[in-house]
């Protein structure tokens, strides 16, 4: 943040830039992962559980927390419907099964076929939603002040959410496609699911896919250009507005296909999913750096591992549970806000 | 704009100006707030009513914050929520193995503790029972101490970034009451919040008028005075800050905050005093409608209560006092009427718009940005800097130039 660092030298140095300094590059991963190493020895195989269940849970985080950061890293706004968006797209694809009658009874090369058909029916979807969302809700507004856009976005978050609720009211039931719960191979102990191999199947490739574009592509190319600095890039030909539709395309792309494979993987959707599953991806953004691909997938596997172990109900004898998740999740997004607030693998960089 | 740039800067929020004097104005609005429950003759708009003032209590706390020292607060509720589990705790019978069972009594009478006096005059019931205008007191200063612990890691951060940190607060104070069923973050034994259930009954006002141990209809004009005595003292201290040498530092604080710290402006306690204030009205409306609701429980401290104070602020005018008490009572009457009434609209398409309300709201809060963003009745300085190209005469032609020129420069 420039005008930050202008503030700094302007002003009495706040108190806690030097608490910030001392929990540098790498006191905070440090930390984390011997807290992580800690669990571990208390508890070896609770943890290596947990652990495969969070990162396999922190694949679809990652998915999401794309769409945050990306759109973060070139309109300096946090799409706070961006939640609501991996919603709309987990009710996407389980109407469309709904609507096709594919259940766990059909034949295994249907309901392949199925997925992968919905998948990208899901992403067309969403992304579609999201270009909308930016044309209606934050392109009338680049010239106002930061505010406004924020407010608009929450405005955007909550009519999406009311949306979902005229949809499904209630928490609906996804259809056991995959077997989620089926262990495939067990390894340490530790029992691998079906859930937990498809999301990596899914994940893996369309994250690659997303890296490789916004790294060797002309259009990520521009998007980057734009990323950091719009009038140079303007000036360069690039045709400024639709490289941040196309932001918002790619992340709506990335969060549809996040919620096809949560409701796979969860088997339930209910409409308020969206807002705290957006929180705990934007968390993972922030904590990888926001603005920064990898730093978001990255971020997504800690707060997964970090989901799963409060989950878990137990850490180093602390007795936590279900029930104090969002507390932990935010607790440590307000941590790494105060202490780095470009992230663990952020540099100092025009947003950060 | 028909405003000069000079009029508009002055910033004294009052549009009303007539041919009346504004003191004529503010005493016919007194004398009709004062009488008010007898023109209404209780009921149900009573009801709406005193609701309506506490949330006007809310909108003007958190004007402070965002109004006057620009500073988004996306967790507003969690002052509310500790103002009422304050009165939780010091108003009900909560905690009933306090002196030996006999509880703690202070200046409480069986008015307002729903428990009959011992034959000895003196109250003999389990509970901390304290007068609600005591802990009025004690829970804006919990409060306000809760505002600067939030505000202090906060001061480096702007924008979005302070935002989401006051969101995750707001967060976690509802999920730490929720869960403090044995022990205070899981600290020692005692229940602290009975869960999901909340704690009820809440000991009501203590007034000499009030004769009925519970609200009803017929008998809600003292807490409507209270709630009403309160927006007054809200009214007041908001104004005062205002024109303070403290309420001038957050608005060039709002400003430009290199600037302000370059004219000697101390950042670090403008911005916390704005927190600490802000809170505090929070508090103070929470221990209101704690005890006026007679429970306090989590589902009252959802994330949409937040925003639905932020759009009263947004919607009457953010920075001008009379612009969010008008805000306030445009939403609150819009949430607790206007929707049933959209409902019998809506009642041939076949759903019920009072479950998708907060889309409702949100539907307003983009609407109002997109075309209106300085509120319906804006401070004169905040329109100004909306609208500063028009007002200096070199309208943007954004065909021309393309939307993105200006995004970052006018961010800044």
């Amino acid at each position: 943040m420039e005008a930050a660092s202008i503030t700094e030298t302007a002003s009495a140095p706040p108190p806690a830039r030097k608490v910030g300094d001392v929990l540098n590059a790498y006191a905070l991963p440090l930390l984390l992962f011997g807290a992580l190493v800690a669990q571990f020895i208390y508890d070896p195989t609770g943890t290596l559980e947990n652990t495969k269940t969070g990162l396999s849970n922190g694949m679809v985080w990652a998915l999401i927390a794309l769409g945050y950061t990306l759109v973060y890293g070139i309109v300096e706004l946090i799409n706070f419907a961006h939640g609501e968006v991996f919603m709309i797209g987990a009710f996407v694809s389980l109407s469309l099964w709904q609507t096709f009658g594919v259940t766990d009874s059909t034949s295994l090369a249907l309901i392949i076929v199925s997925i992968v058909v919905f998948l990208a029916c899901a992403m067309t979807a969403s992304a579609t939603l999201n270009v909308l969302i930016e044309r209606a809700a934050y392109r009338p507004l680049r010239n106002a002040p930061k505010l406004a856009p924020l407010i608009t976005a929450i405005g955007m978050s909550f009519i999406l959410q009311n949306v979902g609720l005229l949809w499904r009211p209630t928490p609906d039931q996804v259809p056991d496609l995959i077997g989620s719960h089926a262990v495939y191979f067990t390894i340490f102990k530790v029992d691998v699911l079906h859930s937990d191999v498809f999301a990596v199947i899914i994940t893996v490739p369309l994250l690659m896919g997303l890296l490789w574009f916004v790294g060797s592509t002309k259009h990520g190319k521009a998007m980057r250009a734009t990323a950091q600095d719009p009038d140079a890039a303007r000036l360069m030909g690039i045709n400024v507005d639709r490289t941040i539709s196309l932001t918002f395309l790619l992340g709506g792309m990335m969060a549809g296909a996040a919620g096809l494979i949560y409701s796979l993987y969860n088997l339930t959707v209910r409409f308020n999913m969206g807002f705290t599953a957006g929180l705990i991806a934007f968390t993972a953004a922030v904590m990888g750096g926001i603005g920064n691909l990898k730093g978001a997938v990255i971020g997504g596997l800690i707060i997964g591992v970090i989901q799963a172990i409060s989950d878990g109900g137990n850490f180093l004898g602390l007795q936590l549970g279900e029930a104090w998740t969002p507390a932990v999740v935010f607790g440590i997004l307000i941590l790494v806000m105060v202490f780095r607030p470009q992230g663990l693998f952020g540099e100092e960089t025009r947003e950060g | 704009m028909s405003n000069s740039p000079i009029a508009a800067l002055r910033d004294t929020g009052d549009s009303l100006v007539g041919a009346v004097p504004r003191w004529a104005w503010g005493i016919f609005f007194l004398i009709i707030a004062i009488v008010f429950p007898y023109i209404t003759g209780g009921g149900d708009f009573l009801d709406a009513s005193i609701q309506t003032l506490a949330y006007v209590i809310m909108a003007l706390g958190l004007n402070i914050v965002v109004g006057f020292a620009g500073l988004l607060d996306l967790g507003y509720v969690a002052f509310y929520a500790i103002g009422a589990f304050v009165i939780g705790w010091f108003g009900s019978q909560q905690f009933p193995d306090v002196n030996g069972g006999k509880g703690i009594h202070i200046l409480v009478s069986d008015r307002s503790t729903f428990q009959p006096k011992l034959s000895g005059g003196r109250l003999d019931i389990a509970g901390i029972h304290i007068n609600f205008f005591f802990v009025i007191f004690i829970a804006m200063a919990i409060t306000a101490l809760w505002g600067v612990l939030l505000g202090a890691p906060t001061l480096r951060l702007r924008g979005d970034y302070l935002a989401i940190v006051t969101l995750a607060f707001g967060e976690i104070v509802p999920r730490v009451f929720e869960n403090s069923t044995s022990g205070l973050f899981g600290i020692g034994s005692t229940d602290f919040s009975h869960g999901r259930q909340g704690i009820t009954p809440i000991d009501t006002i203590n007034l000499p008028w009030s004769h009925d141990i519970l609200y009803t209809d017929s008998n809600l004009k003292p807490a409507y005075w209270v709630a009403l005595g309160m927006v007054l003292f809200t009214i007041f201290v908001n104004r005062r800050l205002r024109d303070s040498r403290l309420g001038r530092a957050w608005i060039a604080v709002r400003e430009d905050e290199v600037a302000a710290a370059s004219m000697g402006v101390n950042l670090v306690r403008t911005k916390l005093w704005a927190y600490a204030m802000g809170a505090a009205f929070g508090g103070f409306a929470g221990v209101f409608l704690g005890s006026y609701n007679n429970t306090v429980n989590v589902d009252q401290f959802e994330f949409g209560f937040s925003v639905f104070i932020l759009a009263m602020v947004i919607v009457g005018g953010m920075g001008n006092i009379w612009g969010v008490i008008v805000g306030a009572i445009a939403l609150s009457m819009m949430n607790r009427y206007g929707l049933p009434q959209l409902n019998n609209l809506s009642e041939p398409l076949g759903f019920d718009v009072t479950a998708i309300s907060f889309g409702i709201f949100g539907f307003f809060l983009l609407i109002m940005m997109v075309l209106r963003p300085e509120g319906l009745i804006p401070s004169g300085r905040r329109r100004l800097e909306l609208h500063e190209a028009e007002i200096e005469g070199d309208t943007i032609d954004t065909d021309k130039v393309g939307d993105m020129s200006q995004m970052y420069e006018v961010r800044q």
